[in-house]
């Protein structure tokens, strides 16, 4: 199994399927960011269309829930041109006691080009990579704690379109950082593209000194963290890990980590401020920053467009 | 195998009188990327065009996407004018299949519905796929399908000509 080669590469080392960031070279990483570019760029047309994918059909397969993920997908396939199936698979097959290979192996019969898809397993977008058509592209957009490689790349874009490169940056990420997919694929994308500084900042239970070990700076002190970073990313304080008694109360978890204009008056002046979305104001961050001159909570969502374009293009011009 | 020499300088000034001769005063230059746009860029300069230039690409509307794919530096288009109702002067390098030039005219018809479209190359080498003719070509030439014949730019700006093996 070792010497089996990354899953996500043909033997050309183009990407067939985007199922993590680990493990991807940067020039992989560099041609979706510069891909996602000339996407944005359809904005601005009259035809907000491209015919790359005319004649595919993607299939988003979310068995678990994501409005803006789902949406965004759906709509980076329309302008693309491909046929875009939404499953609500939580609440058919899978409900009804059909296995996940099972459920690929039928929508594979309906003649599937692409898989989106969202599992609260880890891994599971690797097993239906395995077992799939050779011609059929697989898209990770979620796997429980694993990975959210898509939206890590929407935060590289977002990094790199307003400080224009990864060197000599700052990056701090606050926050739950041990149950974050998104923090594990943000930390393994600014690894490759050779950001010199990235700290995890939050209360022990939620960034173990273990962290350590991906090369990231722990920090348990929210000022210490956050001074002088020139990119600082929230994470979504997800309500479980409340009653999961891994933090006191919401009131006392934002007085400690919750952003606010006092505490980001500590990083880079020209700092700017990102979140995945969706944003819990009072809790992780305070309105007044969310709304903010820093934040670019919303071009982040414009820019995952692109980048997801971006994505399913590059996989679809390249053959297993 | 042909031997082929072609002085690319000396085909810009032959392209660049043709052009002249093609303007109107509302006439812009959008050229193909990535031999076109060079080309474009500097006819725009040379002819004291008060217009700016545009860049087309062909990369969103290719026909061959399903065997090349996307490459990494395809090029972007940028069209810094209105679409709607302009006179287009296509400008590219090399004219062969015609390929490249439908999925221009499909990129550009993104941007708008423009009043005409015309087409000036360097070098027509034959060879067409698609019912496409240029109304100024400086060279006109046959070359072997195995040929590939692309256009260079030197440091200082000045133009040669790239002949390879076809991909």
């Amino acid at each position: 199994m070792l010497a089996r080669r990354n899953p996500q590469l043909n033997a050309h080392g183009e990407l067939i399927h985007l199922l993590s960031i680990e493990g991807l070279p940067r020039a992989v990483l560099t041609q979706i960011l510069d891909t996602a570019g000339t996407f944005l760029s359809v904005n601005d047309r009259d035809v907000k269309k491209v015919p790359l994918l005319r004649g595919k059909s993607v299939f988003n397969l979310f068995f678990e829930n994501s409005t803006r993920t789902r949406t965004t997908f759906e709509i980076a396939a329309k302008r693309l041109s491909a046929d875009v199936i939404n499953l609500d698979i939580a609440r058919s097959s899978t409900a009804k006691g059909e296995s996940l290979l099972d459920t690929i192996a039928n929508l594979s019969a309906m003649h599937a080009d692409m898989f989106v898809v969202r599992h609260g397993e880890s891994g599971a977008p690797y097993l239906i990579a395995r077992h799939c058509a050779p011609h059929v592209h697989v898209v990770n957009a979620g796997d429980g704690r694993h990975a959210h490689p898509t939206q890590g790349l929407l935060d590289m874009y977002t990094i790199r379109h307003y400080k224009k490169s990864f060197q000599d940056l700052t990056v701090a990420i606050v926050g739950d950082i041990v149950h974050s997919r998104v923090a594990r694929s943000d930390i393994h994308a600014l690894t490759t593209l050779g950001v010199p500084e990235i700290r995890a900042v939050g209360p022990k239970t939620l960034v173990p000194g273990d962290l350590r070990e991906m090369g990231v700076r722990v920090c348990h002190d929210m000022a210490e963290g956050v001074k002088g970073a020139d990119v600082v990313i929230m994470l979504r304080l997800q309500n479980e890990r409340m009653s999961g008694a891994m933090l006191p109360s919401a009131g006392e978890y934002f007085k400690s980590y919750g952003l606010t204009e006092e505490k980001l008056a500590l990083a880079r002046p020209d700092a700017i401020v990102m979140h995945p979305g969706p944003i819990n104001r009072g809790v992780e961050i305070d309105s007044r920053v969310a709304d903010g001159a820093h934040s670019v909570i919303l071009p982040q969502v414009t820019f995952g467009i692109a980048v997801r374009m971006a994505v399913m293009s590059i996989l679809a011009g390249n053959d297993a | 195998m042909t031997q082929l020499s072609l002085d690319a300088e000396a085909l810009y000034a032959e392209l660049r009188a043709g052009v002249a001769r093609l303007m109107t005063p509302s006439t812009v230059i959008v050229g193909i990327w990535r031999g076109g746009a060079w080309l474009a860029e500097r006819l725009n300069a040379d002819l004291k065009v008060d217009r700016p230039v545009g860049i087309v690409s062909s990369t969103l509307h290719r026909d061959d996407f399903g065997e090349r794919g996307l490459g990494a530096s395809e090029g972007r288009t940028q069209l810094p004018f209105e679409i709607d109702g302009a006179h287009v002067l296509l400008v590219d390098d090399v004219l062969y299949t015609g390929r490249t030039i439908r999925a221009v005219l499909n990129e550009l018809f993104d941007y708008g519905r423009p009043a005409s479209v015309e087409l000036a190359v360097l070098v027509d080498r034959g060879g067409r796929e698609l019912p496409v003719a240029p109304v100024f070509a400086a060279a006109k030439l046959t070359l072997p399908s195995d040929r590939r014949l692309s256009l260079a730019r030197e440091h200082d700006g000045r133009f040669t000509f790239a002949i390879g093996e076809a991909a």
